[in-house]
């Protein structure tokens, strides 16, 4: 899984909350049919296998290195999924199947947060009886800790940086820099008493139960805190504790003696030990996985190209997979800095003429998602799957009413364009091939353009000036949100007032005024079916304006292995959630 | 170009002058070191049928649109109802190879594999051979200058051969692919990148063939024949055109033949890393890096272009060796 975008929130917003109440029904809603029959998606929407059998070990993988296993400093959503085995935050998302993933639930505190002040102010009550590994009990001051130092991005570059946003922090940089005795120096939080933490921020946002879940707010004893070293030990508050850890190739956790079931509703904790290797060559991966020496792939990236050809051309292998959905578009951006693509007319030409099955062949056909027909992927709340152009109904593209659009447009012969792309990833290549075929059915000509993904977005397709100079019409792109909501999905890929032109930009052709208007709006917007309803329409003029190309709403293909019991795909994360697993194997 | 008998027929000319007839003697059948060469090469089986795979490759290159035309579909367009939906790879058996697409076709967008490596050997002989002529002519100019003239000059010429040859090449042909920009030079896209990739693998492997023809300067500078052309006052470009070089003819032949098979090589690998001719031109490095993803459920992708490689690159060798073997044959 590749690192999830920052979404640098620069606007205060009152989105997310209320997704939390309503719990936000999308298109999957399915039954909860738990079964333990293996079949295609089993633990889609539902418990494949459910169990409570304690026991075994749980074998995980990781391709790559973990960023880092600090809870301070991790910025993926698998390590978020995981951290929950050995960490508490405040809240969490709920261990369910389906969309009920996506809804918040309290894990080290009593409820949900309490906002006063217009929502500026936010209070947390701690569980009674919840201790640390050692047995000794966890306070609120050790959870204004482990945010403390997730501030410092200096020792702990990787992590999100919405504390350091929002937080009222009057300079407060680092609690290795704190003059006071007990390192509590920031005034942002308080701590009247034991089990009581209050936020002081410094814009009012009603999201801030999403905050609260982030890895940061777990609990971290400041008389064990070691700094950058502190990850060899991280200070266990959750079911299990390290065992080892092997910078670079593998860690084990085994059970927390001190972490009492009676304070925890969320955690089933099955397995007596779960072990994670490091550093694992991709496709062994996932020949383990087929042959049942390894549980899960911990990384949820789903499995490689090779291997998807193999499990779907197998029935009893595809029997033992789910496609998981992702909060995830990609997509094309149509710049309109470009000539003629400031012309309307030559943009919507081209969202006709695309062959739209094309494109979601090239991100892993039918089993690497589903086609876009507009912005938010399905299980976003407010997504409406609009289908203005009619994907659905051409999906190999609409000659006649592309070159109708080009006449309109005033270049009924076509014209040449760029297209570029990260000469890294094969599957942009694909779309860039796919696009250059499908337009040339209308007579445009796409040349490709290659750029090395590292400066993508800092130095090229991101830098508006370069863009234009280069006449980039086309250039491919996707977007992730941190979590399934509209703001955290829409904001930093169609606010034209994110745009930098010293680059950097996310956002790469969505200038439009009334765009940015329904966006103030909905951060406005109290009413939480109010307010999904404004991020269909942000996402209907963003369609009608003809500045993205959409593509895939991207799923990713996992496998489990038979021993897997109480297995389920949880859309808070897009991936197993590793908080129910069991294991049927001793 | 310079393979088949052609060049060697031009060599017998030139060595025919150079060769020292003693005054008076009329050589009985006088045969030239061309002529012996030939008639050895003639014997070499496996260097004809190398050489007549060569001939072959060069009339498909040439041939591309025609023989595209005539047995396969235009190398870009997609195929995409000959591919699954689900698994993306070729229906039916064998990659899909059927009468139409006669070695499958490529999984995903269904594109005729048997039109890309016919389009694809344009790109590596083009690139391998422009590019091996580049580094012939510079090698060979420096090569002489520096043996002939020996010296500062060799001193200087040989440390500049030292220094190219251990500059990290492939890094370099990585590094400056990325950074050349799209139009430059009065060119743009796919004739811009094959320019470069020629330069690059061209410039940079000249002392290869330099130093060689350095060493063979060296020993021909002291033959009996350059003496006698000196004391007759002979000028030194003179000598080297007329004394020198139709001497260093075989090693350069030789090495040539040599040095393409190397070169294509080379381009497939800057290929396979994605900085070769821009996608979506066919080359048969680029293929086998798109086959790696599917190799195991579908290897035909990979094995058509990898045959391809594996083909020309052994015919030259094989040419080259026996072009060798012809000429010196007691280097066997």
């Amino acid at each position: 899984m590749r690192r999830r975008p920052i979404v640098a929130l620069a606007i205060a917003s009152a989105t997310a909350f209320a997704l939390v109440l309503t719990g936000c029904g999308s298109s999957k809603s399915s039954t909860t049919n738990n079964s333990s029959t293996s079949k295609f998606n089993a633990a889609n929407g539902a418990i494949f296998n459910p169990s409570d059998k304690k026991g075994g070990t749980l074998t995980f993988a990781n391709s790559g290195d973990w960023d880092n296993v600090d809870p301070a400093d991790t910025y993926y959503g698998y390590s978020w999924n995981f951290i929950r085995y050995y960490g508490r935050s405040l809240t969490m998302f709920k261990s369910a199947p389906g969309d009920a993933g996506t809804q918040l639930v309290p894990d080290l505190a009593t409820s949900l947060g309490e906002p006063s002040d217009g929502a500026k102010t936010w209070t947390y009550h701690l569980r009674p009886g919840v201790k640390f590994e050692d047995g000794t009990p966890i306070t609120s001051k050790d959870v204004k800790y482990g945010v403390e130092r997730s501030l410092d991005k200096t020792t702990f570059p990787n992590g999100p940086t919405y504390f350091n946003d929002f937080l009222d922090l009057q300079g407060y940089t680092s609690p290795y820099k704190d003059t006071s005795a007990d390192k509590l120096g920031l005034k942002a939080i308080d701590t009247p008493d034991d089990s009581t933490i209050v936020f002081h921020l410094i814009k009012p946002f009603s999201g801030f139960d999403y905050f609260a879940m982030l890895p940061a707010t777990i609990p971290v004893p400041q008389a064990k805190d070691t700094g950058a070293n502190y990850k060899t030990h991280v200070v266990s508050s959750g079911p299990y504790m390290f065992d080892t850890y092997v910078a670079g190739k593998s860690f084990s956790l085994k059970r927390n003696p001190n972490w009492d079931p009676s304070t925890d509703p969320n955690r089933k904790a099955l397995p007596d030990r779960i072990e994670v290797k490091l550093n694992q060559n991709a496709e062994d991966i996932d020949k383990q996985l087929l042959n049942g020496t390894l549980d899960v792939d911990v990384a949820s990236g789903g499995v490689q190209t090779d291997t998807q050809a193999t499990i779907v051309g197998d029935a009893a292998k595809k029997a033992r997979a789910d496609l998981a959905p992702l909060a995830r578009l990609w997509y094309t951006s149509i710049n309109s800095d470009v000539a003629p693509f400031d012309n309307v007319d030559c943009r919507k030409a081209v969202e006709l003429a695309m062959d739209h099955d094309s494109f979601l062949r090239a991100f892993g056909g039918s089993y690497g998602g589903e086609i876009a027909t507009s912005l938010l992927p399905p299980l976003v709340p407010g997504a409406t799957k609009a289908d203005p152009y009619n994907f659905l109904g051409k999906k190999n593209g609409d000659v006649d009413a592309a070159k109708a659009e080009l006449t309109k447009c005033g270049q009924p012969n076509g014209f040449t364009t760029n297209f570029s792309y990260r000469s890294e990833r094969p599957k942009e290549k694909a779309e860039g091939e796919a696009i250059q075929q499908a337009l040339a059915k209308v007579g445009i000509t796409v040349n490709l353009k290659p750029f090395p993904q590292a400066d993508y977005f800092k130095l090229y397709a991101g830098k508006p000036d370069y863009a234009k100079k280069n006449g980039l019409g086309l250039m491919a792109n996707g977007w992730g949100a941190d979590w399934p909501d509209g703001f955290g999905f829409l904001q930093q890929i169609v606010d034209s007032r994110v745009i930098r032109a010293t680059g950097g930009n996310t956002n790469l052709s969505v200038k439009d005024p009334k765009v940015d208007a329904l966006l103030d709006q909905a951060l406005q917007t109290t009413d939480t079916a109010a307010r999904n309803q404004v991020w269909g329409q942000v996402d209907a003029q963003v369609m009608d304006d003809a500045y993205v190309l959409p593509g895939v709403w991207s799923s990713v293909l996992l496998y489990r292995p038979a021993n897997l019991t109480n297995v389920f795909v949880n859309n808070g994360f897009g991936g197993y959630d590793f908080l129910a697993l069991g294991t049927s194997k001793s | 170009m310079v393979m088949g008998p052609e060049p060697t027929t031009a060599t017998t000319e030139l060595v025919d002058e150079s060769v020292i007839v003693p005054d008076g003697v009329v050589a009985v059948e006088g045969r030239s070191l061309g002529r012996i060469a030939w008639n050895r090469l003639k014997k070499d089986r496996i260097a004809m049928a190398s050489a007549g795979i060569i001939i072959f490759l060069i009339l498909v290159a040439a041939f591309a649109p025609l023989i595209v035309k005539l047995l396969g579909h235009p190398p870009n367009e997609f195929h995409q109802n000959l591919t699954s939906e689900d698994t993306l790879l070729p229906i039916g058996k064998y990659g899909g190879i059927s009468k139409s697409f006669l070695f499958g076709v490529e999984p995903n967008n269904g594109r005729d594999v048997f039109s890309r490596i016919v389009y694809g050997a344009r790109v590596s002989l083009i690139i391998a051979f422009f590019a091996t002529l580049l580094s012939v002519v510079i090698g060979t100019f420096l090569g002489v200058v520096a043996g002939y003239f020996g010296g500062a000059i060799d001193s200087v010429i040989s440390r500049i051969m030292d220094a190219f040859l251990c500059f990290p090449l492939l890094l370099f042909a990585l590094v400056l692919v990325g950074v050349v920009p799209d139009h430059a030079f009065g060119m743009s896209g796919v004739t811009l990148r094959v320019v470069i990739l020629i330069f690059i693998i061209g410039f940079f492997s000249w002392p290869y063939i330099g130093r060689i023809i350095r060493g063979q300067t060296l020993s021909i500078r002291e033959r009996e024949y350059v003496e006698a052309a000196r004391s007759l006052g002979g000028k030194p470009m003179y000598i080297i055109f007329r004394e020198v070089l139709p001497n260093l003819l075989a090693p350069i032949l030789i090495y040539t033949t040599l040095l393409i098979p190397t070169n294509i090589l080379f381009e497939a690998a800057l290929s396979f890393l994605g900085v070769g001719v821009p996608p979506p031109t066919a080359s048969w490095g680029a293929m086998i890096s798109d086959a790696v993803n599917t190799f195991q459920n579908d290897p035909y992708f990979m094995i058509f272009p990898g045959l391809a490689i594996f083909v020309t690159v052994l015919a030259f060798n094989l040419f080259g060796d026996g072009l060798r073997d012809a000429f010196d044959p007691r280097a066997r």
